[in-house]
């Protein structure tokens, strides 16, 4: 595969084409806003949680980039249903994967469907992209007051 | 010194090294020198010169290398002026760049002559250079800071200009070429409907010095700021013009050492224009690096340089027309050396990733001029600009590029 099909894989042209989840949520329990001021990428990220920190339902609107919606909306796929710790813990490996050494091959154990974003790596100026919806997860699940920033 | 040599660009691009370089393993298209220029070795060649052989401290030593120093750095100074057709060279006060040009003004000439009730007016399609520091200046003073809207194309609405000219209004602050849609602004009629009501002008030449000849004089421009990075000197130097009146009646900018005349604690009086406006060593090989450039452009010729970039556009304007996906953001009659494009269903930014998988170097993003992004409804364009060394064969590899783009995003 050359690099742009390794960057731009089917699974990623789909969900930037028709992104899962996307809209807004009537009112949810988190809200967190980021913003990529690089490319002026913007993000809004709506979640229910039920008591023990486990998204029940969550949605995202915004504009930006191939990269950047699909990596929204892959997460939101996968956060469905886990708990803050597992979601933070996701993001971790997440971040491993995308920022890794470009000459190497990233491990994608426990990524499950979001190993499609392993061809990033290659890309450094496109990290951001894949990792705006993260750092605005974790701003939602924090409750931080400050829009999450690339920054 | 013939500026009548017909122009080649098959020789002209013998002068820029860079071009010898391949990117990814292909040949090096470069479509980013609105952001930015590419240098002619002289350029680089003359600094390392200068900085082996030459270099001392300029305008202080009392020893010879300091004095013919100051000599290379005075005689750039002359050069600059020359290029601008300025009238006297103590009107080009040596800044950092073009942005800092503007700021000298909002901050010495605008906290003068600025008050509650008084106005500012700018274009919608400034840079934010020539936006914010009128903001800051507008927060302090109590100014309101008025912009004339634009059209469709990217011009200017025609005649707005002149009615938002008032009593209120104490300066016009206007680019001359768009950096985000390429328009050319009708910069000497614009100042003459300004001075008509008493009103100064400074222009943000920044996209108009690389690409066409500019004459202060015959436009009549109070201040006139340019980059020397985008006119093929190097990074780290810019320029303003001002007139010497206006210069003269202008509180310093910045204080420190060279912008003195005498110091003790109790008073300091200030040293003439223009190292009333240049505290601090600036740049010195900068400066003169930036009068090769400008020695190696008055070779060729500005008007060789207005042709042959003209007809780049106009064969690159009608090559992205071939493609009905691709929409063309800025369509002024009055255009320069910039291409700002969207692509329906493809963000800029992965425009940007699949050229640059080609060799081929565009900008992709808001152009630091959001408010014309926000003007036209979207986030940001893809932008190819231009300059004299570019080709149209660097064109048939854009639009191979976007045929590429299209593969993905189609
Ligand atoms: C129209 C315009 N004005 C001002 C600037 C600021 O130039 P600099 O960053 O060199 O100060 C730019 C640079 O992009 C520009 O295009």
């Amino acid at each position: 595969m050359d690099d742009l099909r390794e960057l731009y894989q089917t699974v990623i042209l789909d969900h930037n084409k028709a992104p899962r989840n996307f809209g807004e949520l009537e009112d949810p329990d988190r809200q967190a806003d980021g913003h990529n001021p690089l490319c002026g990428d913007r993000l809004t990220l709506h979640l229910q949680l039920d008591e023990n920190d486990r998204v029940v339902d969550v949605k995202f609107s915004g504009q930006g980039c191939a990269i950047s919606t699909a990596s929204t909306s892959l997460m939101t796929e996968y956060a469905l249903g886990k708990t803050k710790d597992e979601i933070l813990a996701t993001k971790a490996l997440f971040h491993e994967l995308v920022t890794g050494n470009p000459n190497e091959e990233g491990s994608t154990d426990g990524l499950g469907k979001l190993a499609v974003f392993g061809g990033v790596r290659e890309f450094p100026a496109r990290v951001k992209c894949a990792t705006l919806a993260w750092h605005t997860m974790e701003a939602a699940l924090n409750n931080d007051e400050q829009p999450a920033t690339t920054e | 010194m013939s500026a009548d040599r017909p122009f080649d660009v098959r020789s002209v691009r013998r002068d820029f090294p860079i071009f010898e370089q391949t990117m990814r393993g292909k040949p090096l298209v470069f479509l980013d020198s609105a952001a930015s220029a590419q240098k002619p070795a002289a350029v680089a060649e003359r600094m390392a010169d200068f900085y082996k052989h030459e270099y001392a401290s300029i305008h202080r030593g009392v020893y010879q290398l300091s004095e013919a120093a100051t000599f290379e750095f005075e005689k750039a100074r002359g050069k600059i002026a020359r290029f601008i057709n300025a009238a006297n060279p103590h009107e080009i006060i040596i800044t950092r760049n073009a942005t800092e040009s503007i700021n000298l003004v909002a901050w010495s000439w605008g906290r003068k002559h600025l008050g509650t009730d008084d106005e500012i007016l700018i274009t919608g399609m400034e840079h934010h250079a020539n936006i914010v520091p009128w903001q800051m200046l507008c927060q302090e003073t109590g100014a309101e800071l008025r912009v004339v809207p634009l059209l469709e194309d990217g011009s200017l609405e025609p005649g707005a200009f002149e009615a938002m000219l008032n009593e209120r209004t104490r300066l016009a602050a206007l680019c001359h070429v768009s950096n985000a849609l390429g328009t050319v602004n009708p910069m000497r009629e614009m100042i003459a409907a300004a001075h008509a009501q008493g009103i100064p002008v400074l222009v943000d030449g920044a996209q108009a010095a690389p690409h066409m000849a500019v004459d202060v004089q015959d436009l009549d421009a109070d201040f006139y700021a340019i980059s020397a990075h985008k006119v093929f000197g190097p990074s780290g130097v810019g320029v303003l013009y001002g007139k010497l009146a206006l210069l003269e009646a202008m509180p310093p900018y910045q204080g420190g050492g060279s912008m003195i005349h005498t110091v003790s604690f109790e008073k300091t009086t200030y040293a003439e224009v223009p190292a009333r406006f240049e505290a601090g060593t600036p740049d010195i090989a900068g400066v003169i690096g930036f009068g090769e450039a400008l020695d190696y452009l008055e070779q060729i010729g500005m008007s060789a340089i207005e042709a042959w970039e003209k007809e780049l556009l106009d064969y690159a304007t009608d090559r992205l027309a071939e493609v009905p996906q691709v929409r063309l953001i800025g369509t002024a009659a009055n255009k320069a050396s910039v291409l700002s494009f969207i692509i329906e269903g493809a963000h800029p930014h992965d425009i940007g990733s699949i050229l640059d998988q080609e060799g081929i170097a565009i900008r992709a993003g808001h152009h630091c001029a959001q408010p014309v992004m926000e003007r036209f409804g979207i986030p940001a364009t893809a932008r190819a600009s231009l300059a004299f060394y570019n080709t149209k064969e660097d064109i048939d590899v854009l639009v191979r590029g976007i045929h590429r783009v299209l593969e993905f995003f189609g």
